[in-house]
């Protein structure tokens, strides 16, 4: 038995889970609008590959990822796009993010479907089916990842963790999950562990789920040949267990800080359902277009359904008929979640979980008192801050010194707020706190660079006065011995017309040098052209048909070789 | 806008229930004090409290904060019953009142108000008492001569004058008064042989009140609401500085079972100095706090000018606290053993 580490700290809220276990996952019916938003995952934002009017089906790519850390979007059915538009998110602000809305057509049909055997595929190629999948990090920090699938080049990896642990309140998405699909999850932990080469496989579930403990454990014990090195570690019930820095202590006595990567430290963390994910996209070629998606809370049906992404949450939580007194839906947890500020928000690949709330299930938050230093919110941190000294300099906005008390180690957990008797939300002053911190810096960033590039004009301008000083006095210095010259020889002209001879020759080397450098950016613009070509935007797409036709009669009349011969976008499509 | 923000579940916790169960641990000890010298101390206790909410109530009016949300807190209620219990039982009413309104007006809510003090009120109301009526602060019945209720009351009130024989020193002055008086030709354990003052530990009488502290403060720690740290540290100043003077001239020095029982060391050890306001927040900032309080307690109380030395001590290191605090933090996960 694998010895287990202790996190400092934490907290025993009531679980709530029960009431959404008692029935198996269901398959949330098929709505008849999908809102599918472009930007799911940390990281850039996927460009939109559809049109209004576009048919698509099932498992399309709609948003292809815009750079390595992103991840691509895909069609959840078959249907057709009504609008690529700007719709309110599944976010706290409540602000629109630009997405894609598919009418269904009913046929739920899929886009033809590659599983791959991504063992005899180079490891760079499995990353990229992953992005190219939409694998993120389902846990709720929906981190691509692919970019999290690379060990550290100076440390071996020892430990992969695989973290069921789901301590959250209320959610049991993972629960079930593990329940009912076990060995397709440890087989995605499989894929991971390929591509990491850890020494250890550590499974990690909190003990209040021991069914989900006895499912894992059988699969893995099914699947002993191949997976050896895989062991399920039933981990103490204490919130955040399930935060990946704290399991990662629990089962490694590794403490991984803000300011270092786990892969520095030889160990990498996962959620379950990352790991069934990723499965399914090398296995069956299916893209991440639906979750496990925990409905409870103040409902009369609690349980836990497999919706496809994109399914508004109004439609979403009448599965569950919500009481009549529910005043609030939250999205995540009742620690880290948020309230939805609309209905009319889709679910995406954070959506973990959405809780129907009332007064009695969440009432409203006391008044807020002044500190007393008590220091419980000392004890409950599971990265050993202090909050109240944290606090105190938010308040004052001195926030070098909430730096200070390492204000950026902080995670957001809650407990400090959970357990302060003066109702103080401390969790908001310390968002507050960063995000001052990450404006003033883009502001000094931006003033920086604005210095730098005065700076470098300034230096041209000097350079470019003093080139043209240096040449004039070189001109007067050549003036003056043209004469002296013509003393010597004693006839002025064939010197004069040797003068003149060099002149135009140097004119004319200069003429060559000139064409050169253009022929090279020729070239290199073609070298480059096609790369910027792959995947273009609808917009950029219908802009460059524009140009192109205006282009053609101006392209007629000049018949220039240099437009001409470059293959334009279009042709190459 | 209604904003809510995570997290949207919390403790059954609040100011209010932490210093209604401090006020619970205190019940333990102020029944001994009935048992040993009547209700004097109920009547203290209940003029201490009315004039503590009054202060409390009109310094929030004057300063516009909610009244409703910080009356009821108890934190008043808390200055007023350490003082009622450190002051003299039979002090005059308006000595209790001068201290509850220094703890209150000035030491509370000029310096800011709940959680902004950075001395302990109830020990402010002590320091500003025995440094201004010292007489009157040295003055504390002998457990024997027990007057009756309607004496009592006729003292308090300044119906009766204040004879001697109503007043005495405290177990501790009496002894260093003593062995002062004595010049080294008598010893401690002739003193408290000799004297009807003495009991099996400390002050007859007086060691079953420190012991009904040490028990509510037991209490206070088994339900978590104070940390272990303060107290035991603060026990261990005292007990480590006594012991090390005991054993070195047991004749003139008391051993240190007699200081932990006598004077305010169990009220000040679980209810002073484990203040969260004027006290420190690291743990090993509250052992420092602790253990430096309970050696200058010992030391004021042996050596010093006054019959007890918690108060002076503990306001010394009241000071102390931020430069403590900012030198003793503790490191974060992930940075153990880094610098």
């Amino acid at each position: 038995m694998l010895q287990l580490f202790k996190f400092k700290g934490g907290v025993k809220p009531d679980t709530h889970k029960a009431p959404s276990l008692q029935q198996p996952i269901g398959r949330a019916p098929l709505p008849p609008r999908l809102i599918v938003p472009l930007h799911q995952s940390i990281g850039g934002i996927p460009n939109p590959l559809v049109e209004v009017g576009e048919y698509v089906l099932k498992g399309q790519c709609i948003g292809s990822a815009d750079q390595w850390l992103s991840s691509a979007v895909h069609a959840p059915s078959s249907g057709t796009v009504v609008a690529v538009e700007e719709r309110v998110a599944a976010h706290p602000s409540g602000l629109p993010t630009l997405s894609v809305v598919i009418e269904t057509d009913g046929r739920d049909q899929w886009i033809e479907r590659s599983p791959v055997d991504y063992q005899r595929l180079a490891p760079e190629r499995v990353r990229e089916i992953l992005r190219d999948s939409g694998v993120v990090g389902l846990g709720g920090a929906v981190f691509p990842s692919h970019a999290k699938l690379a060990a550290a080049k100076s440390v071996a990896m020892d430990e992969l963790v695989i973290n069921g642990a789901e301590c959250e309140p209320f959610m049991t998405c993972d629960d079930m999950l593990m329940r009912e699909r076990a060995e397709e999850i440890v087989r995605g932990a499989g894929i991971f562990r390929d591509l990491l080469k850890p020494k250890r496989v550590l499974i990690g579930i909190e003990d209040n789920k021991p069914e989900a403990v006895a499912a894992m454990s059988a699969a893995v014990r099914e699947l002993e040949a191949d997976y050896a090195e895989f062991e399920v570690i039933a981990v103490p019930t204490r919130y955040p267990a399930g935060g990946a820095k704290q399991l990662i202590r629990v089962l490694t006595g590794k403490e991984v800080p803000a300011s270092r990567r786990s892969p520095e430290m030889g160990v990498q963390c996962f959620n379950v359902a990352t790991a069934y994910t990723a499965w399914r996209a090398i296995a069956h070629g299916e893209p991440v277009i639906s979750r496990i998606v925990t409905l409870t809370g103040n409902v009369d049906a609690p349980r836990n359904w497999e919706a496809l992404i994109g399914t508004p949450i109004r439609d979403f939580v009448a599965l569950g008929t919500p009481q009549a007194d529910t005043n609030s839906y939250l999205m995540g947890g009742p620690m880290m979640g948020f309230e939805l500020p609309s209905l009319e928000a889709p679910l995406v690949k954070a959506s973990n979980c959405i809780i129907a709330g009332s007064k009695t299930l969440f009432p409203p938050a006391l008044p807020e008192m002044p500190c007393i230093r008590c220091g419980a919110c000392a004890q409950v941190c599971p990265h050993e801050l202090a909050p109240f000294e944290m606090y105190w300099f938010a308040r004052a906005r001195n926030f070098g010194k909430t730096q200070e008390y390492k204000i950026f180690d902080c995670i957001e957990c809650g407990c400090c707020s959970y357990v302060c008797p003066s109702h103080i939300p401390l969790v908001q002053y310390f968002r507050f706190a960063k995000s001052e911190i990450w404006s003033r810096e883009r502001e000094k960033n931006k003033a920086d660079a604005a210095k730098a590039r005065f700076e470098s004009r300034n230096e041209r301008e000097e350079r470019d006065k003093a080139e043209k000083a240096a040449r004039l006095a070189k001109a007067a210095a050549a003036k003056k011995a043209a004469p002296v010259v013509s003393e010597s020889t004693a006839s002025a002209a064939p010197a004069a017309a040797a003068a003149v001879d060099s002149a135009s020759e140097a004119q004319a080397a200069k003429q060559a040098a000139i064409a050169a450098a253009i022929e090279r950016a020729r070239v290199q613009r073609e070298a480059v052209q096609p790369k910027n070509t792959d995947a273009l935007t609808i917009a950029q797409r219908k802009e460059i048909e524009q140009i192109e036709a205006r282009r053609a009669p101006l392209q007629g009349a000049t018949s220039s070789t240099d437009t001409a011969s470059q293959p334009s976008p279009k042709e190459e499509q | 806008m209604n904003f809510s923000t995570p997290p949207y579940l919390a403790q059954n916790v609040s100011v209010q229930r932490v210093m209604l169960q401090v006020l619970a641990a205190l019940l333990p000890g102020i029944a001994a004090y009935v048992w040993l010298l009547g209700p004097a101390v109920l009547v203290q206790l209940v003029v201490a409290s009315a004039c503590a909410l009054a202060a409390e109530a009109a310094m929030l009016r004057l300063l516009g904060k909610p009244l409703a949300l910080y009356l009821g807190d108890g934190s008043a209620l808390v200055t007023a019953w350490l003082i009622a219990l450190a002051f003299p039982p039979l002090a005059p009413w308006w000595l209790i009142v001068v201290g509850v309104l220094f703890a209150i007006v000035i030491a509370k809510h000029l310096y800011g108000g709940l959680g902004q003090n950075p001395f302990n009120p109830a020990m402010i109301a002590f320091a500003v008492a025995i440094v201004s009526f010292p007489a009157l602060m040295s003055q504390w019945p002998p457990v024997d001569t027990n007057a009756g209720f309607v004496d009592q009351l006729a003292l308090i009130f300044g119906l009766a004058p204040r004879i001697d024989a109503m007043s005495g020193a405290t177990p501790l002055d009496a002894l260093k008064t003593a062995l002062k008086l004595g010049e080294g030709s008598v010893s401690v354990a002739k003193i408290v042989a000799d004297t009807s003052t003495y009991g099996q530990l400390a002050g007859r009488g007086w060691e079953w009140v420190a012991a009904a502290y040490l028990l509510g403060g037991l209490w206070l720690w088994q339900r978590k609401v104070i940390s272990a740290h303060a107290p035991f540290a603060f026990i261990g100043g005292i007990a480590l500085f006594a012991g090390a003077l005991w054993l070195w001239n047991p004749a003139q020095f008391a051993n240190p079972l007699f200081h932990l029982f006598s004077g305010g060391t169990m009220l000040g050890a679980f209810f002073i100095v484990t203040d969260p306001v004027s006290g420190c927040t690291t743990p090993k900032g509250k052992l420092i706090f602790g253990f430096a309080a309970g050696v200058l307690a010992y030391l004021i109380r042996v050596f010093g000018g006054y019959p007890d030395g918690v108060a002076f001590a503990v306001l010394l290191l009241n000071i102390c606290v931020p430069l403590i605090d900012l030198y003793t933090q503790p490191p974060i996960f992930g940075m153990k053993g880094k610098p």
